[in-house]
């Protein structure tokens, strides 16, 4: 990108309140601070960072996994459903069972439970039945697509992307490794 | 007020105790047991860093406390038998490592427990846009870190590039921002004019820079003056003098034990 608009030279990028924002987490941070979806106070600020950290290290898989050679993909899924039901799904059931409120943390919306659901659906495309040991994340999936916001993101025709396919990758590998 | 004293307080005062005068010997006692606890608890209340004893994901950390003037305690994991035990007792969210105990919480997640640290001893900025400008920097420096962290892991065939890449990445990509930032505001630190983890987590990296080749930071003034800006600084001078928890690089021997402990081969 032409004009030195990327810090590290790194996209994702994005141009808000006057600042052109780098770094995934950065921008995340930002938006859920501006937004009130980071808990009220210090505590829970620190419970959503450390669940939201989990789940991206999980995400972070599934992002991955359209550049993995073609005989390895077929492996990470099985790794990436195994982390999933031992690694990561347990704790959250565990949270939303112990103290039976609709969000993780706070009984209010907040990143944790937005990057949680993203993580959730990214995985049911590629594992239909992932959930089938947890019944509070099943709720939990139901419950938070229904907020309104989500529920219109959730709908076609909305900026959400769809799961990648050949041409993103060699779009991808086009722009960055001409 | 310490929370214990407050609720004892709250119990003495209720209904039931009305009838006795917060100077007796009652209160007084109750007080100091009060008080007394509150101080176990402080002094229990140092962190404590569950780690293997080596520098990895836990450094920053050891790091960003130790500017922050905070004393703490290290618990290091030795052996496999060390390492199912603490997956065992149920402290780990996610069964990783870092786990630091700190405030009545276990925190992991290695960014989850420095945004804690830093929020707690004001060294993250003083509002929103501060706190973007740091964590922007702050993920920069995380991403190079990373790779200096993994190195060891590398099969050796393959280390010399590796190297040649950090060594790259350092002089292209991260070190010159870092030098445009502080000469664009002229300031002694990377973000509104105040220590914040920024300087603390670059201050590291400088380090390790240094280790891997001195001859890198030649061309960054700026970065070498705020590095010695803050080794000087008391907390930080302190961490960097022989016996403090500053963790050596690894070698060979440590390298096997920590492989061997968590089972990688």
């Amino acid at each position: 990108m032409v004009g030195n608009h990327l810090l590290f030279q790194q996209v994702p990028m994005v141009e808000i309140d006057g600042m052109k924002l780098v770094q995934t987490r950065s921008i995340l941070h930002y938006i859920a601070d501006k937004h009130h979806l980071f808990g009220k106070d210090l505590k829970e600020r620190t419970l959503i960072d450390m669940y939201v950290e989990g789940t991206l290290d999980l995400l972070e898989l599934i992002i991955m996994h359209p550049f993995l050679k073609p005989d390895d993909q077929q492996k990470e899924v099985v790794n990436m459903a195994q982390k999933a039901i031992i690694r990561y799904f347990p704790v959250f059931e565990k949270v939303l069972r112990d103290h039976g409120q609709r969000f993780l943390v706070g009984n209010q919306l907040s990143l944790a439970d937005v990057i949680l659901l993203q993580t959730i659906l990214a995985l049911e495309e590629k594992i239909p039945n992932i959930l089938s040991a947890f019944p509070h994340l099943q709720e939990f999936t139901v419950k938070i697509s229904n907020i309104p916001t989500i529920k219109k993101f959730l709908e076609p025709g909305s900026k959400k992307k769809p799961p990648p396919d050949d041409i993103y990758v060699r779009t991808v590998y086009n722009i960055f490794m001409p | 007020m310490m929370l214990v004293e407050k609720a004892g307080r709250k119990l003495f005062e209720s209904r039931k105790y009305m009838t006795r005068q917060p100077e007796t010997k009652c209160w007084r006692r109750f007080s100091e047991m009060c008080y007394q606890r509150n101080s176990e608890t402080t002094m229990a209340g140092k962190p404590k860093l569950h780690y293997f004893n080596g520098r990895g994901r836990m450094e920053s950390i050891r790091w960003l406390l130790a500017a922050a003037g905070v004393e703490f305690e290290e618990k290091f994991i030795e052996t496999p038998e060390d390492w199912d035990k603490l997956r065992n007792d149920g402290c780990l969210m996610f069964q990783q490592v870092p786990l630091v105990e700190m405030d009545g919480m276990k925190l992991v997640q290695t960014r989850a427990i420095l945004n804690y640290i830093a929020t707690k001893y004001n060294l993250y900025g003083k509002d929103i846009k501060e706190r973007a400008l740091i964590d922007m920097y702050t993920e920069g420096m995380a991403d190079l870190n990373e790779m200096i962290i993994v190195l060891p892991l590398c099969p050796p065939d393959q280390k010399d590039a590796k190297i040649a890449l950090i060594k790259e990445r350092m002089t292209d990509r991260y070190l010159p921002v870092f030098e445009k930032v502080l000469k664009s505001h002229g300031q002694d630190y990377l973000v509104g004019n105040t220590l914040s983890k920024a300087d603390i987590h670059l201050v590291e990296l400088l380090y390790y820079v240094e280790e891997l080749d001195p001859s890198l930071l030649a061309n960054f003034p700026l970065l070498k003056a705020l590095k010695t800006r803050i080794s000087n600084l008391p907390t930080v001078k302190k961490f960097l003098q022989p016996g403090s928890p500053r963790k050596p690089p690894i070698d060979e021997k440590s390298l096997e034990q920590a492989k061997k402990i968590f089972r990688i081969k």
